[in-house]
């Protein structure tokens, strides 16, 4: 944490770059931290309540962090793979971010209510990580921490829906979907939904019905992981932030396993990998057509 | 006549197939095939689109929404597209939407992808016949908004 406050005071002082976003202590635990001077730099802190993906605040469409000036932010190396699309996608040019990347020991599920990390209490997006170390970064920050436990709860229970008889996994699909609002925080939390006109807002056609009916929400649920597909990080902050607690990181996990079952592709931090869709192999399977 | 096919009467119920095609090879698939007067179901209405890759999944989650019982998307062959790479783009799209529609719960039965091209209008009556006797079983798309317990 001291090495992150060092760096962060340093860029900030040489006038690299005009804020650092991180992560402060708040008043209910860990919150995402502006930081635009040097003095600044020692509210930083790093540790296993920062579950927030930080990539999300470099969307060039967010013009308050934009004005702020060149920004370097700090990022595990689930969030790093977010920047590696922002990339990708074009959002962001890399000279014009500085990533200050952390070694990362596994992230808690519940920051408000946990401190120890457990089999229980480690989220579950941490199982299987491999991007502890992160692979794309300006300074590497931290020292190792040890594996954490893997919470298998998302796994059972998606192994779990799909034992079920299909009437059965409807059934359990529309009485979550029936709740959702469809105030789309699971849009804007996320770090890779940056379209300057979301599907969901055209009228002319109106492709999904802006009231929350059971119909929409599914149509705007489906067209979301979808559009997800292949560029989703599996960070869940679509399911962090979704105030009817919808179960939204089943759906990403269930769509970033088919992607990597079909196309054998996980969500890189190589900026230069192509996304799966938009690209193609002559052989890819087609079994599901006549 | 009316009638109510959430209260279960089927009795006078067909369903609605909506089949999104593409101009080069399905559509004119078709075409062959009701030009050689094959033996078809009615039930298909037929939407003509430059290339199966045009198909936004969005279209068949639309489809359903306005009350269609099941889909048909169909393109050329893999390697006979049109626009040399166009359904290989859409493989790849439907691949991930069949998946996952069978993960939410909506039956794979419901939607049909098929590769017919301009000279199989065989295929074609196949591909609508079995279709629809596939929807026949499922029954109306109301089933898909029921909670709790149904079938």
């Amino acid at each position: 944490m001291n090495e992150l406050r060092e760096v962060a005071r340093k860029l900030l002082a040489e006038g690299t770059v005009q804020v650092v976003i991180g992560y402060e202590e708040g008043p209910r635990g860990v919150r995402p931290a502006f930081i635009t001077s040097a003095e600044q730099a020692d509210k930083l802190v790093f540790d296993t309540r920062c579950v927030q993906n930080l990539a999300a605040y470099l969307n060039p469409r967010r013009k308050q962090v934009a004005q702020l000036g060149k920004a370097a932010v700090v990022v595990k190396g689930c969030d790093a793979r977010s920047v590696a699309g922002m990339i990708r996608e074009k959002q962001i040019e890399r000279e014009n971010i500085v990533l200050l990347a952390m070694r990362c020991g596994g992230v808690l599920q519940n920051p408000e209510k946990d401190t120890e990390l457990t089999e229980e209490t480690v989220s579950v997006r941490c199982a299987g990580c491999t991007a502890r170390e992160p692979k794309l970064f300006d300074h590497l920050l931290g020292e190792l921490p040890p594996a954490p436990p893997v919470n298998k709860s998302r796994m059972e229970q998606i192994a779990a829906l799909e034992k079920m008889s299909m009437a059965e996994r409807r059934s359990y699909w529309n009485e979550q979907l029936s709740r959702c609002i469809r105030c789309h925080a699971c849009r804007e939390a996320c770090p890779m939904c940056f379209c300057v006109k979301c599907t969901a807002e055209k009228t002319q056609p109106q492709w999904i019905d802006p009231s929350s009916t059971l119909q929409a929400n599914r149509a705007w649920q489906t067209m979301r992981v979808l559009h997800q597909a292949g560029r989703c990080v599996d960070c869940m902050e679509c399911e962090r932030a979704c105030p009817e607690h919808l179960p939204l990181g089943l759906l990403a996990r269930y769509v970033a396993d088919a992607v990597e079952r079909r196309f054998e592709y996980t969500a890189s931090d190589d900026p230069s990998v192509a996304a799966p869709i938009g690209v193609y192999k002559s052989d890819d399977d087609e079994e599901f057509i006549r | 006549m009316t009638h109510d096919v959430r209260q279960g009467d089927r009795s006078a119920w067909s369903p609605k197939i909506v089949a999104f095609v593409c101009n080069w090879c399905t559509y004119t698939g078709a075409d062959l095939a009701g030009t050689s007067r094959l033996k078809m179901e009615p039930n298909v209405r037929v939407i003509k689109l430059p290339c199966s890759s045009r198909v936004n999944p969005l279209f068949i989650i639309k489809a359903f929404e306005r009350g269609a019982d099941g889909v048909i998307v169909s393109g050329c062959h893999t390697g006979d597209c049109h626009y040399s790479t166009g359904n290989f783009h859409a493989r790849r799209r439907f691949s991930i939407l069949h998946d996952l529609l069978h993960f939410m719960g909506v039956d794979n039965d419901r939607v049909t992808f098929a590769w017919v091209s301009a000279s199989e209008g065989n295929k074609w009556q196949e591909v609508v016949n079995e279709t629809t006797a596939r929807v026949k079983q499922l029954g109306p798309v109301a089933a898909l908004e029921e909670k709790g317990g149904a079938r």
